[in-house]
């Protein structure tokens, strides 16, 4: 309740300048701004525990690490990516900043549950960061049990506790993002004139209210197993260890949806700007998001072909994979199909959209090598697999993301990033993807398994290509850091749209005023009404 | 504000990013729905395991749940229905605007629930005398039930517990709501936290209602 009636409107970055006013701030954009710096710092850090996977990759030997410490680098490379980085980065970035504005809200619903969720993630962030200070977590990201509750000695209550946590925080924001789609839209808002975005970011939220109370319920019941010995995951007095992965894929299947389904929301509003068309059969796309939503809850049994699963339920398992791949593939026609005629630019954010729609491409294809039970009984925990989920989460999230950021940066901060830099980070960001990650398939197929610190010498030329890719690509990330950076205080002015791309966030000042609307507005035209706009602004 | 009822639109519980008083109301009672389809599947989790182990061991589980005192479980089952049974009352209340009527019907649900809590009180420390607890001091009187008996404590210390949690953060709101009935801040156009509440508390008696069943009743015909 600010007095500010009749004083001039300041955008969202000039209210206030304190400390506090940030800290404590209830809106979604300065969250979102924080949760920016939050994952930010831990893409650095899980960044950092991956060169130093590579480095010891290098050669054949364990000579840089021993196999202990190890064990302990690529469990927090994961912990760090998967948790802190991969999960919220879309949403709690992006999906915080847009979602209001795109749907012609003043906020979210709940503005003091998603500061809180902010305080959770970091919270939860800061145990897990402690863990490793002390010594780090052995168990391999995903605890499996008895492994993480009888056989190893590490920081495994710590960290699980900052992965509960942190799981708070994605049910706040998903719980947020639904009440908001529902109860928020401005009038005329219909649900069929939503941008793909708010439609991708919806079922994401579903994922995560549906999904993350499980994995909490089941670190829970690990943690009192590790401390009090109740036999709930541990055989030798009854209990099934088992029980513990069906738990745990249950939400972490799904999960890889929470962390893809955004980047795909990201993507079909950056090729519908970049071709300056409406996205081709927009209720597919659209309801393609629900479905694999549905469909990704019942496929979790594929992480489960070679433990103790039967035939039967591992051929089901596998027909349900075969079909969540549908709905991606139609996104994915989708999206060519409406570069068709388009009128393409060559701008930043489309590369980034390019890059996605390969990399994606082969992430998927190679998700149902894997979901076929009888390959993967061959390519099971080898660096296929490693391989194929970077190809999804690296090469669909990472390059949506940055797509996405450069896409609305001039909202973001009000200012343009270094076009020709950009573009130039973008395909250093390709190409040392694919070196990093290709050979890995390879390796994999060979038979080289995962979780490794040494391995035969015959496999080191194509380990020296991967290390080589990796040091370009950090290279590559580093440079939207500097330029982001540098622009954020001294780019040129951004206009309120500069893409000349459809959408209430480009109706409104660069950077927003802090109630993003000023008059709710009244929607009368679909998402992406290029057709119509090009009149207009002839 | 196009849809601004004139009684509501400048009311001081209203928040700046909503339109008016009804759209705070129907975003608030959503999302406490939203919420606990969470919390069903958090709970869903511990029913999973109850499920497996249940089919595993039948014969260990009837065993076991016979040391669970099925009248003190049925009590504590008729005082959290009459909680909510206050509970409800509390709501109408609410949406009447009476004072009074809230007062007293969240004392109630209150005392109820510290009545529920009490009894579980003194169940678990019966467990604990008898060594009933899942560690290394449990102890099974019948020695071919040993192992799937320690796993039954296992699910019901979790369940009861996590549900002993719920009713802790439930009587944390209630006094909230309480206080602030006092001071008469809930009326007819305004009473979003006492409905919202009242959702949350029906939600975790109704996580007892199938607790109760599972855990003391097994083998019970």
């Amino acid at each position: 309740m600010d007095t500010a009636t009749a004083a001039p409107r300041v955008d969202y970055l000039e209210n206030g300048h304190t400390w506090q006013s940030w800290l404590l701030t209830r809106d979604h954009k300065r969250i979102a701004l924080l949760y920016l710096f939050g994952v930010t710092f831990f893409f650095a850090v899980g960044g950092l525990f991956a060169l130093m996977v590579r480095l010891e990759l290098l050669t054949p030997l364990g000579d840089l690490f021993e196999a202990e410490t190890y064990n302990k680098l690529f469990t927090m490379h994961g912990v760090a990516m998967v948790f802190f980085f991969l999960i919220p980065a879309v949403p709690a970035v992006l999906g915080n900043f847009l979602v209001p504005i795109m749907i012609g809200a003043k906020d979210l619903a709940f503005p003091r549950v998603n500061l809180l969720s902010w305080y959770v993630y970091m919270v939860g962030g800061l145990f897990t960061m402690g863990a490793v200070i002390l010594g780090g977590v052995d168990t391999g990201w995903t605890f499996y049990t008895p492994y993480s509750t009888a056989a190893s000695n590490t920081h495994v209550i710590m960290t699980g506790l900052g992965v509960f946590i942190s799981g708070f925080s994605s049910i706040l924001t998903g719980f947020n993002f639904i009440v908001t789609i529902h109860k928020m839209r401005a009038p005329g808002m219909t649900w069929f004139r939503l941008p793909l975005f708010i439609w991708a970011h919806y079922a994401t939220a579903l994922i995560m209210i549906l999904g993350t109370p499980v994995v909490a319920i089941a670190i829970v019941l690990v943690a009192l197993e590790r401390t009090l010995h109740i036999g709930i995951f541990d055989p030798t007095l009854g209990g099934d260890p088992v029980l513990y992965q069906h738990l745990f894929w249950f939400y972490s299947h799904p999960a890889v949806y929470v962390m893809v389904l955004p980047a795909m929301g990201v993507i079909s509003e950056l090729i519908a700007a970049g071709a300056r068309k409406e996205i081709f059969g927009y209720k597919f796309v659209a309801f393609s998001s629900l479905g694999i939503a549905l469909i990704g809850f019942f496929v979790w049994g594929h992480h489960m072909y070679v433990s103790s699963q039967s035939i039967f339920a591992g051929l089901i398992f596998s027909v349900l994979t075969y079909l969540v791949a549908v709905p991606s593939a139609v996104k994915v026609f989708n999206w060519t199909a409406t570069l068709y005629k388009g009128s393409i630019s060559y701008d930043a954010p489309m590369i980034y959209a390019f890059g996605f729609l390969g990399l994606f491409l082969i992430g998927g294809l190679t998700g149902l090598f894997l979901g076929a039970m009888g390959l993967d009984v061959h390519v099971h925990d080898t660096y296929f697999v490693v391989a194929h989920f970077h190809y999804v989460m690296v090469g669909g999230t990472i390059m949506a993301y940055l797509g996405g950021l450069h896409y609305w940066w001039p909202k973001i901060s009000g200012r343009l990033y270094p076009e020709g830099w950009a573009r130039f980070a973008a395909l250093v960001i390709f190409v040392g993807f694919n070196l990093t990650f290709f050979p890995q398939f390879l390796l994999g197929y060979m038979g080289m398994p995962r979780r490794y610190h040494m391995y035969p010498e015959e496999w080191q030329v194509l380990n020296v290509l991967s290390t080589a890719g990796a040091s370009i690509l950090g290279t590559g990330y580093l440079l939207p850091m500097i330029y982001f950076t540098w622009s954020w205080r001294k780019g040129p002015k951004a206009t309120a749209n500069p893409w000349g791309a459809t959408g209430l966030e480009w109706t409104i000042p660069s950077p927003p005023p802090t109630e993003n609307f000023i008059e709710t507005p009244i929607v009368t035209a679909p998402a992406y009404d290029y057709a119509h706009q090009e009149e207009h602004v002839a | 504000m196009p849809n601004g009822h004139a009684d509501t639109a400048h009311h001081p519980a209203l928040q700046h990013h909503f339109d008016n008083l009804e759209q705070q109301q129907d975003a608030a009672t959503f999302g406490m729905w939203v919420f606990l389809v969470t919390e069903v599947l958090f709970f869903g989790g511990m029913f999973m395991a109850y499920t497996l182990y249940r089919y595993w061991y039948p014969d260990g589980w009837v065993a076991a749940s016979h040391h669970l005192n099925v009248l003190l479980g049925a009590f504590n089952t008729a005082v959290l229905i009459g909680s909510s049974l206050t509970m409800a009352l509390a709501v109408r209340a609410g949406q009447l605007g009476e004072r009074r009527g809230q007062v007293l019907f969240l004392v109630l649900t209150i005392l109820l629930g510290a009545v529920f809590l009490g009894v579980k009180v003194v169940e678990y420390a019966d467990k604990f005398e008898h060594h009933l607890v899942p560690g290394p001091n449990f102890l099974f009187d019948d020695a071919r039930y040993a192992r799937p008996a320690q796993i039954f404590f296992s699910v019901y210390f979790a369940m009861t517990g996590m549900h002993a949690l719920h009713m802790i953060i439930g009587l944390g709101l209630l006094t909230w709501l309480l206080l602030n009935a006092i001071k008469g801040r809930f009326t007819r156009e305004w009473n979003t936290p006492v409905e919202v509440v009242g959702l949350y508390w029906h939600f975790v008696d109704i996580i007892w209602i199938f607790l109760f069943p599972l855990l003391y009743l097994v083998g019970h015909h």
